[in-house]
């Protein structure tokens, strides 16, 4: 571990690119590699590939792909604490607007394409199938954490409420699965893959301290 | 507008060379609303004279690929495209089918014995799935009562159930527990014996794809999907409603009889539109997905909203 990287504080909007030259090199691959599926599938769906009902499929995947990310998003900070790379943390706006990213899309498509933005059916959906309600919340959610998500607006929430606001994330990886959850027939193979996936990276958040997991220093965090 | 194609049916493997029909029906698009309309009661006329297609507006038959690479198949995966790649080394020769019950004459029979006394017939029906797609199927088969009538039921059997092949080690998804095994459906013999319910052997001209269901399946156009149970191996008469796979796996959403109507929603979602694979906006769902005018007699009484 580099005293660079070391020195880098895991504070949000204050972390500049100076880790390892890697880290900078990573970036736009990462970029490329999130945004591949959405392009994939707006590939397929022009070139007539995705055969069934496409609407559905570009919706189910859509909703995969944020909470993948959304996994991904939330094991920067463990890994970090594992690995001592503090620049890891650097991906994680872009990591969490792809999120936002995805999940709209996913909720557009619904309302969109499988409502047809009928108000009628959109409101009784909302209200009446419990599903629904909880993944709209789950992108409610989202939209503020997307909105602070610019520097300038992070400065002016300061370190600690901007921090605290963003723990609403924790919340939403919840939400998200049970919505998952709600929303398959008997399959429920994969919402419980994703609850665990969470409860574990949730988990290390709290019982992290007491494991003695982490090479990187806490010191910074209170820079 | 009907358009009328004589085609050589490619060789099937199940049926016999002689029983072919050698002309399939293609409804073909009518190029607006109004139009389907006012050409749906003579298309209607026309292939009634023909067969019970009974489709009350003409639509385009959907892209074979389509249908086979996009089923609900759980026996074979739960994502839709698991049959298509899982399916494909299932064997379907040889095939028994066994009508047991309460009936005249029970026995085990091969599937040609089965096929082998009645007329095979190309029918264009519309299928309606449960989770609001659907598509046009050009299937080929025979009629469910021809079997019906030659096992002879006895006048005390009021329901028939139809059961899928249990074979974990050729259908992996029987080796997890995500639904009760083996698929079990039913009707009512008065519905297993309309002129519709048809058992099919094959679709677009050919022998039926694994993951269709081969080598044999059921089509009973005015209902959801999911009662149209594949690889049958049992046909049982009975006196009790039977408790469909379905039922027993969430009774709140899928109730015995299915059959397809729009103002009755899913607990999940609306049953109002569909779209057809391969669209991406949806149309309005007919009353028994079109077939009305030859099946609501059978429901006549009853409250569709309780009885889903």
């Amino acid at each position: 571990m580099t005293s660079a990287a070391a020195a880098s504080a895991p504070v949000p909007g204050r972390v500049r690119p100076r880790g390892p030259r890697i880290a900078r090199a990573v970036k736009p691959v990462l970029f490329g590699a999130l945004l591949a599926p959405a392009a994939w599938l707006a590939f397929a769906l022009l070139t007539d590939r995705l055969q069934g009902d496409v609407v559905k499929i570009i919706e189910i995947r859509t909703g995969t792909y944020a909470l993948r990310t959304l996994a991904v998003t939330l094991a920067i900070t463990p890994l970090r604490q594992l690995t001592g790379w503090a620049w890891l943390t650097t991906y994680r706006r872009m990591l969490g607007l792809f999120v936002f990213f995805y999940a709209t899309v996913h909720m557009s498509i619904y309302f969109g394409l499988d409502l047809e933005l009928q108000f009628g059916e959109m409101w009784t959906s909302i209200v009446k199938r419990p599903y629904i309600t909880i993944g709209m919340l789950s992108w409610l959610i989202l939209v503020p954490l997307a909105i602070t998500s610019p520097t300038v607006v992070m400065k002016r929430l300061g370190g600690a409420r901007w921090r605290r606001l963003h723990q609403l994330t924790y919340v939403v990886a919840i939400t998200a699965t049970t919505h998952y959850l709600w929303a398959v027939k008997k399959d429920t193979f994969w919402p419980v893959v994703y609850f665990v996936v969470f409860a574990v990276l949730l988990g290390v958040r709290w019982a992290g301290p007491g494991l003695r997991l982490r090479r990187d220093r806490p010191t910074a965090e209170r820079k | 507008m009907l358009i009328r194609n004589r085609i050589e049916p490619p060789s099937s493997e199940i049926t016999p060379e002689r029983e072919y029909l050698n002309r399939r029906q293609f409804l073909g698009v009518v190029g607006s609303i109004g139009a389907i309309s006012a050409t749906g009661a003579l298309t209607e006329a026309v292939l009634g004279t023909m067969h019970p297609v009974g489709a009350q507006q003409a639509e385009a038959v959907t892209p074979e690929e389509k249908v086979t690479s996009y089923n609900n198949y759980y026996e074979f995966g739960t994502d839709k495209e698991d049959p298509k790649a899982n399916a494909q080394r299932f064997r379907t020769k040889p095939w028994t089918v066994k009508i047991e019950g309460m009936c005249r004459k029970p026995g085990t029979l091969a599937l040609e014995d089965l096929l082998k006394p009645s007329r095979i017939e190309d029918r264009t029906y519309r299928f309606r799935c449960v989770e609001a797609w659907s598509a046009v199927i050009p299937w080929r088969g025979i009629p469910l009562a021809d079997v019906i009538r030659r096992a002879d039921p006895l006048p005390s059997a009021k329901y028939v159930e139809l059961t899928t092949l249990f074979d974990p080690s050729q259908m992996p998804g029987q080796r997890s527990q995500s639904i009760a095994w083996p698929y079990l459906e039913g009707l009512r013999l008065d519905e297993a014996l309309h002129p519709l319910a048809f058992l099919a052997t094959g679709m677009y001209g050919k022998t039926l794809p694994n993951q269709n269901g081969a080598p044999l399946r059921l089509v009973v156009p005015w209902k959801y999907g999911f009662k149209n149970v594949k690889a049958i191996v049992k046909l049982k008469f009975t006196d009790q409603q039977p408790v469909s796979t379905w039922m027993k796996a969430a009774s709140t959403e899928y109730g015995f009889y299915a059959n397809v109507n729009p103002m009755v929603d899913h607990p999940r979602w609306s049953q109002a539109r569909d779209r057809k694979l391969g669209d991406i906006l949806k149309k309005p769902t007919p009353m028994f997905n079109g077939y009305a005018g030859q099946v609501a007699s059978l429901y006549s009484g009853m409250d569709l909203r309780k009885n889903y």
